[in-house]
């Protein structure tokens, strides 16, 4: 085998391709994305807060309402698509980014989110979203992670800190849980994120950047199931904690969180990694010019790895949050389309023209 | 020296020797010369799962089984009239299947101590009297082929390794094949490797000469073309037909084709074809799994391409609640299951038609989907087209039963004119179809009265976005629905649409020439050409027998019912342990006997002959001889 030139396309928006509304065009609201159907979500679910979020901000996009489709899996955040004014469907358990990679391929003209959860991403449909990442297909990912199972009614999750007691684990858990970052930068993601459901500015602006990004955008969004494993996320959310808890990721601001920016993260070379440090003029402290800039653009995602290690395997108390990576690289389905444009271009013809002679080519006889 | 011709009105070949010793290219050339000549002709290639077994083993064991006539005859045929063995495991693997009198060419070459008892050899069978009863030509073809290319300087190994191209020649000169087609085959093969390509050219030159020129044969023989319908023909393999078929309904319909598929044995051809042709807007996608095949698939489809995954009996079990997720969006799809050999992963290069009731009810809930099957290899591009058509008319997914004996034999096909091929209308919905003014909505449930066809539309058409999905459906709105009466009424819609389709379709052929028999065989899938050539035998005999072939299995078609009432006695035979007669002996109440074989290859027309005639003598009260038709084509008999 030898390699390919395949002509890679230029950089171009998550939304290049996709329609925009004609100039003259009332502004879209989030009323323009709100379906007729009564959403069923339990009181003081975290999605409400999310779903209230993406309305707000699909008109931001400016495209046409009939370009966007949104899939989902199974599990409650799965209803989201059914809450919309798009294109949706609402698929099966764990297969919605293989569902929106055809569509993503086979459409360069749509905007293609898919929402999941915990269960659905990362426990019955890991494998189609590792590939999706790998892959780089042009769509975004929220996944919404409350680190317990709510739609089978409280069993614990592949997210779940282990020893958790459920009703399917009476004694405790016994796996190690997944960190959904890290497993999105260990796939090979091009654009990964954390954020919060009742952080709205935050939220919104990692979606922004999500849907501005070309190729699969993994969006983690910690969200409070109230019935279940309430308070999971309160260190990241309570204003008494979250300025210890969460260690915000800025472009090209070094890390620095707690009480006036108090502690900062440096780079440990004893292990490679990154490690948490108290920032300061003090003999005992980091000066804060050593504190380590953040680059999410980064070629390496070394550094965005280590630093989503500093999440909280168990009960959550500290999370980095913010987008960890955002690279470049050629998607899946633009290098699919530019073959089909590629062989097209090498053939003349019409299609029925061409059809006879390929049933008609080989080695043919004919019977008078 | 002048040598006698006999001329023959139909021969069975096989060729055998270890999986690298490229049995199946020389089977392939002498069809495609065969095909080219003009004989009417059918394959059978049969080979390990392993890429590589141990050299010199029975499991190692690769053969190719070609049949070619000056008639047209249905079946690659039961026995082979002449084997040629390339070693003694070759030999051992294949004698069993030989008539008595068959001719047997072998290469003493490798019938030495050691591959002997690799084989199971105690003794050298040429060297006793157990090849008595055979016509043995012993050859060293591989020290021939040596001897013949040693100009071009190859290594003993790689000079040996053209003894294939020797045996096809040599061949090739006893049925007085056309040489120039494998010539300019292998011109082109060995392009780049001028040394290979002339000792290959120079090994099939020396083993026609030498059929010419050796006392060994005395007589070759010439097989007359046949009659065949006018047209332009060409030898096709049914994975072959199949993917042209999915090409002409791209083309047909105007749709962008998408493929979502893992490589499976024996269908992974049908994807390798479609990646080559992605000029005709096909898009291939190899999945991460089966799964993720067919969800892209769908994925697709719902965008408005023509979402397609091809697949063996394992990867269907893997697919079936995406299939449901399809029969519950009412979405248009293509589901191909090249049947093997199972369960489990059961026999991976063999055929076998056993998956039909796993495309009738594999999956959960009432979950019906249409299923088509062709009848031989070039009748996959047909049957494509056919799935094609109820698919995108029906928004159904449609359940495609190829096998592994249509994948992979061949036939010639009369290439259709593209003015035959139907014209395939996708219909997309572009308006709403529900209020009127500015009440206007979409319904994505309301049906077309005629099909019961929900209406498909895609994504990007203005005022017409819904969602779709998994959750039971509210009749017309298509919203969630837990409605009890609704649910009831919907699943007997879904069921109710899938049999609407049978009322577009052709009245069955009944194949009963005086309209006397008691007896009806009735069949699907490939065993088509074994059932045909049963039932001409029996007819040759003197006796009256009907034949009835289904393409549709799902639903079955609105006159079965009555031609069944017909017939005293109905026959189906399969290979599986009776899945069709199941079906119909719950439809229609007939007592339906099997004819069941699950042996990995095709059914025998001999034995079903046999079967057939049984019946016969029972529904009739004659005594059935069939002893005059069951001789060999060498031998006289034929399967007119």
């Amino acid at each position: 085998m030898s390699d390919t030139d395949l002509g890679l396309p230029a950089v171009r928006s998550g939304i290049e391709l996709v329609p925009s509304l004609e100039e003259g065009t009332p502004p879209q609201t989030g009323k323009d994305f709100t379906s007729d159907q009564e959403v069923r979500w339990c009181p003081g679910c975290g999605d409400y807060a999310v779903l209230k979020a993406v309305q707000g901000f699909l008109p931001d996009l400016g495209l046409r309402r009939e370009n966007i489709v949104f899939v989902s899996g199974i599990g409650c955040s799965s209803r989201f698509p059914y809450y919309l004014e798009t294109y949706g469907m609402h698929s099966i358990h764990g297969r919605a980014p293989s569902i929106a990679t055809g569509i993503a391929t086979s459409r360069a003209d749509l905007s293609v989110w898919v929402v999941t959860g915990d269960g659905d991403a990362l426990s019955i449909g890991g494998n189609h979203l590792i590939h999706a990442l790998r892959r780089n297909v042009n769509m975004t990912i929220l996944l919404f992670n409350n680190r317990i199972y709510g739609l089978t009614k409280g069993q614990y999750s592949p997210t779940s800190e282990t020893g958790k007691i459920t009703k399917s684990t009476p004694m405790g858990s016994l796996d190690h849980p997944f960190n959904p970052v890290s497993l999105a930068l260990g796939a090979e993601a091009t654009f990964v994120a954390r954020t919060i459901d009742s952080d709205r500015k935050h939220l919104t602006g990692v979606l922004s950047a999500a849907a501005a990004h070309r190729g699969t955008s993994f969006v983690e969004i910690y969200q409070n199931c109230p019935i279940f494993n309430d308070g999971a996320f309160d260190a990241v959310k309570s204003p008494v904690t979250r300025d210890e808890a969460i260690i915000p990721l800025v472009q090209g601001e070094p890390i620095r969180f707690g009480t006036d920016g108090s502690r900062g993260l440096i780079r440990d070379s004893a292990t490679g990694g990154v490690k948490i440090v108290d920032v300061g003029d003090e003999p005992d402290q980091v000066s804060p010019d050593k504190v380590l800039v953040h680059d999410a653009h980064s070629p390496d995602a070394t550094t965005a790895f280590a630093i989503s290690r500093l999440t909280d395997a168990g009960r959550l108390h500290q999370a980095p949050i913010g987008i960890f990576r955002q690279v470049s690289r050629p998607t899946y389905d633009d290098l699919a389309r530019d073959q089909i444009a590629q062989a097209a271009a090498g053939v003349t013809g019409s299609k029925s023209e061409r059809l006879g002679a390929l049933i008609g080519g080989g080695d043919t006889w004919t019977v008078a | 020296m002048s040598k006698q011709v006999k001329r023959l009105d139909r021969v069975i070949i096989r060729f055998a020797g270890d999986s690298g010793d490229g049995m199946q290219l020389t089977g392939d050339r002498f069809t495609q010369e065969s095909a080219a000549f003009g004989n009417d002709l059918s394959t059978l290639p049969n080979f390990p799962a392993e890429i590589r077994a141990p050299q010199g083993t029975l499991p190692g064991v690769s053969s190719f089984q070609v049949h070619f006539a000056d008639h047209d005859i249905l079946t690659p045929g039961d026995a082979p009239d002449v084997l040629v063995a390339m070693n003694p495991a070759a030999l051992r693997a294949n004698l069993g299947d030989l008539p008595k009198g068959a001719t047997i060419v072998v290469d003493t070459h490798d019938f030495t101590a050691r591959n002997l008892t690799k084989a199971g050899y105690a003794d050298n069978p040429l060297e006793d009297e157990s090849l008595s009863e055979y016509a043995v030509h012993a050859l060293d073809l591989t020290g021939m082929t040596v001897e013949a290319v040693k100009e071009f300087g190859l290594s003993r190994k790689d000079a040996a390794r053209a003894k294939n191209m020797f045996a096809l020649g040599l061949l090739s000169w006893l049925y007085g094949r056309p040489t120039e087609s494998t010539i300019a085959f292998l011109q082109r093969r060995f392009a780049k490797v001028p040394d290979i390509r002339d000792a290959n050219v120079a090994a099939y030159r020396a083993g026609w000469n030498f059929g010419e020129t050796t006392e060994t044969f005395v007589v070759s023989y010439e097989v007359k073309p046949a009659p065949m319908p006018t047209g332009t023909y060409r030898n096709i393999t049914g994975n072959l037909a199949l993917s042209y078929g999915l090409i002409a309904g791209g083309v047909q319909s105007g749709l962008p084709i998408f493929l979502g598929s893992y490589p499976i044995t024996p269908a992974s051809d049908i994807l390798h074809e479609l990646s080559k042709h992605k000029s005709f807007g096909v898009t291939t996608f190899q999945a991460e799994d089966e799964i993720a095949g067919i969800g892209a698939a769908i994925g697709a489809s719902f965008s408005g391409s023509l979402g397609i995954t091809t697949t063996s009996g394992p990867g269907i079990a893997l697919k079936s609640e995406s299939i449901g997720l399809a029969v519950m969006t009412e979405l248009p799809l293509l589901v191909i299951d090249v049947q093997r050999g199972g369960p489990s992963t059961g026999l991976p290069t063999k055929t076998e038609q056993a998956d039909l009731l796993q495309a009738m009810f594999g999956r959960n809930g009432e979950s019906p989907v249409p299923i088509v099957a062709p009848r031989s290899p070039g009748d996959c591009f047909d049957a494509a087209l056919e799935a094609i058509r109820i698919a995108i008319t029906y928004r159904t997914p449609v359940m495609l039963l190829s096998d592994g004996m249509l994948a992979n034999g061949s036939e010639p096909w009369r290439v259709p004119e593209l003015a035959e091929l139907p014209e395939i209308d996708p219909a997309f919905a572009t308006e709403p179809n529900q209020g009127d003014g500015d009440d206007a909505e979409f319904w994505p449930y309301l049906r077309d009265e005629q099909t019961l066809a929900r209406p498909w539309a895609i994504p990007g058409t203005p005022g017409l976005e819904h969602r779709i999905g998994g959750l039971e459906k509210g009749d017309g709105h298509g919203n969630i629905s837990y409605d009890p009466a609704n649910h009831d009424f919907m699943v007997r819609t879904r069921a109710a649409k899938v049999e609407r389709i049978a009322e577009s379709l052709p009245p069955l052929e009944v194949d009963d020439p005086d309209g006397n028999a008691k007896v009806l065989v009735l069949g699907w899938g490939s065993t088509y050409g074994p059932i045909g050539a049963g039932v001409r035998r029996v007819r040759k005999a003197g006796y009256h027998v009907a034949q009835v072939h289904l393409r549709h299995l799902n639903p079955l078609p609105r006159d079965l019912g009555d031609i069944l009432e017909r017939y005293d006695k109905v026959l189906i035979p399969e290979m599986n342990l009776g899945q069709l007669a199941l079906l119909i002996r719950a439809r229609y109440l007939v007592d339906a006997v099997g004819y069941n074989h699950v042996r990995g290859l095709p059914l025998k027309a001999a034995e079903l002959a046999e079967a057939i005639g049984n019946l016969v003598a029972d529904a009739e009260g004659v005594e059935v001889d069939l002893s005059a038709t069951t001789a060999h084509a060498i031998t006289g008999g034929d399967e007119r």
